[in-house]
């Protein structure tokens, strides 16, 4: 459907990245020697133990944290730059909604933010809530609204800007598998459907395999990447595709990069 | 209905307590009086007596109910001897102490959030502030002000603001620091300036704190619009009705503006209070 004409256009790159914060116990490292290129449209998971430094890489494409060895950019720019230049929408694991605006008002938030005229606010608006399926609950607040339906608002607010770049800090959480199961899904629908480019950090297996075109397995102390594996599995992807063997070989091989890149000492 | 059983019952063992105190304290006396002139009184005269004298130790419940009626509707609220005038005369400074006491909190407040320099330097300042005792300051801005012609409604009500400006700064300084890492990086992902990071997220996460503040700074705004008018030997206010009262042994005169002050600070609280329903709820913030 889409890629097919134009080339494979890079859109983040980290070359030998490294990221060391200083705390009272001495130095930490976050991240080392982290090379990735991730490609317009493609869906990056990135899964890996606490402390592997996933969130860490996500924040720093964000730059809201920032690289102390190696390079970084985004979209050709430096993080910095990429963010002024709303080169991407983030999606945190809470909803973080203000509690005192309604799902319309929050959606609206950053394009206030960004100076949007009013016309053009109110339509972005009602074109993402149809995006997310919240059509009609525009008025509500959000403690109306259960969990999942929350963060489908939160998406939301991340794209009513038209970043190209989509990053998910683990969104889905503190949600029960049911509703997470139905959130993977129109999450693959809604990534079809805009062509974004999509990091998408995650502590499940089955998650990063069904949602990934590309899965990066992290491991800890220091945070670094063991395995990039590209999956196999076609675009179109049904639920019931996580019984089928080559969902549970990609599977197989996480677990597999996932225990390589752990020592218990 | 049933939150109405508690409230009577303490208010009823309340009435018990004052009333077997009066007797308790108002009965010597009595016995003075009685063994003056050479009588013994039996109990029951000692319980009429007690109940009804002129300069009592402790008034009973029902002549400060009368003491307070008569200040309230037994005169013309323009007379002197009207507590409607006196409490009006406090109230004034109050208001005023308090909106700009509430003024300078929440601008203290600002700064101490937005600036380094000031979050290390003003809160200590400010609680130090809280331990001098009002009643050594009271007089030293009374005198002061008078001295460079300013009396009246103004130094009791920077005596006013100098005590209701703390709760709100305390108050303030926490509301505008209540949203959390998350809530911040998100505005910063949208590059937020501090303005807008200010008036979009701080100042409305902020807005339970500032009601709960302004209910203690309304109830220190008016202890310091009383404490204001005692040191100077006003001749109005609640404060002067508390002085006058205990130079003159006026003990129901006294109890009846206690009373009236405390009804004063629970309207003002319960005018606070409702301007925080009212508002939380149009903010969606009320469930």
């Amino acid at each position: 459907m889409k890629d097919t004409a134009s080339p494979a256009q890079t859109v983040i790159e980290a070359r030998n990245l490294g990221l060391t914060f200083s705390t009272n116990d001495g130095p930490v490292h976050a991240l080392k020697d982290v090379n990735l290129t991730i490609e317009k449209g493609d869906f990056v998971s990135f899964i890996g133990p606490s402390g592997c430094g996933k969130t860490t890489f996500l924040r720093a494409i964000a730059a809201l944290e920032h690289p102390t060895e190696g390079t970084l950019s985004v979209n050709g720019m430096t993080p910095d730059e990429a963010r002024k230049s709303r080169a991407y929408g983030y999606v945190f694991q809470a909803a973080g909604l203000y509690p005192w605006r309604t799902i319309a008002g929050n959606i609206r938030l950053p394009l206030e933010i960004m100076g949007f005229d009013r016309a053009e606010q109110v339509r972005r608006v009602e074109e993402v809530l149809d995006l997310v399926d919240l059509g009609g609950f525009g008025k509500k607040f959000p403690w109306q609204l259960s969990g999942g339906m929350q963060q489908r608002a939160s998406i939301a607010r991340a794209l009513a800007f038209d970043a190209e770049i989509l990053l998910m800090d683990e969104p889905f959480g503190a949600l029960d598998e049911i509703v997470r199961d139905r959130l993977n899904e129109e999450l693959l629908k809604l990534w079809a459907r805009t062509g974004k480019t999509i990091g998408f950090v995650t502590h499940s297996i089955p998650e990063a395999v069904y949602l990934s075109t590309r899965i990066v397995v992290m491991s800890p102390r220091p945070g670094r990447i063991t395995d990039v594996i590209e999956s196999p599995l076609p675009k179109d992807r049904p639920l019931d595709i996580r019984d089928s063997s080559a969902f549970i070989e990609v599977a197989h091989r996480v677990r597999d990069g996932l225990r390589a890149g752990h020592s218990y000492d | 209905m049933r939150s109405v059983i508690p409230i009577l019952t303490v208010v009823a063992a309340i009435l018990v307590v004052w009333y077997g105190a009066s007797v308790w304290m108002n009965s010597q006396w009595t016995l003075d009086q009685a063994a003056r002139n050479n009588q013994t009184v039996t109990f029951s005269q000692i319980l009429t007596d007690t109940m009804a004298q002129k300069r009592p130790k402790l008034p009973a419940p029902h002549q400060v109910a009368e003491g307070l009626w008569q200040g309230v509707f037994g005169q013309a609220i323009t007379s002197k001897r009207s507590l409607v005038y006196h409490a009006w005369v406090t109230l004034s400074a109050t208001l005023l102490g308090f909106a700009i006491g509430t003024g300078l909190g929440v601008l203290l407040a600002v700064g101490i959030v937005h600036n380094r320099a000031m979050d290390m330097s003003v809160m200590p300042w400010a609680i130090a502030s809280q331990t001098i005792p009002i009643l050594a300051i009271a007089p030293m801005v009374i005198v002061v002000m008078a001295s460079v012609g300013i009396t009246g409604l103004l130094p009791k009500s920077i005596i006013s603001a100098y005590l209701s400006f703390f709760p709100v700064v305390v108050g303030m300084v926490k509301g505008f620091r209540s949203p959390d890492g998350m809530q911040l990086d998100l505005l910063k992902t949208y590059s937020a300036s501090r303005s807008q990071t200010f008036w979009k997220l701080r100042f409305p996460a902020s807005m339970p704190y500032f009601f709960t503040s302004l209910k203690i700074a309304a109830a220190a705004a008016l202890v310091g619009a009383i404490v204001g008018e005692m040191p100077t030997g006003a001749v109005a206010g609640l404060g002067a009705r508390l002085l006058s009262g205990s130079y003159y042994g006026q003990t129901v005169m006294i109890w009846a503006a206690l009373f009236m002050a405390a009804i004063v600070a629970a309207v003002l609280v319960g005018a606070i209070g409702a301007l925080q329903a009212v508002t939380l709820r149009r903010m969606g913030m009320r469930q």
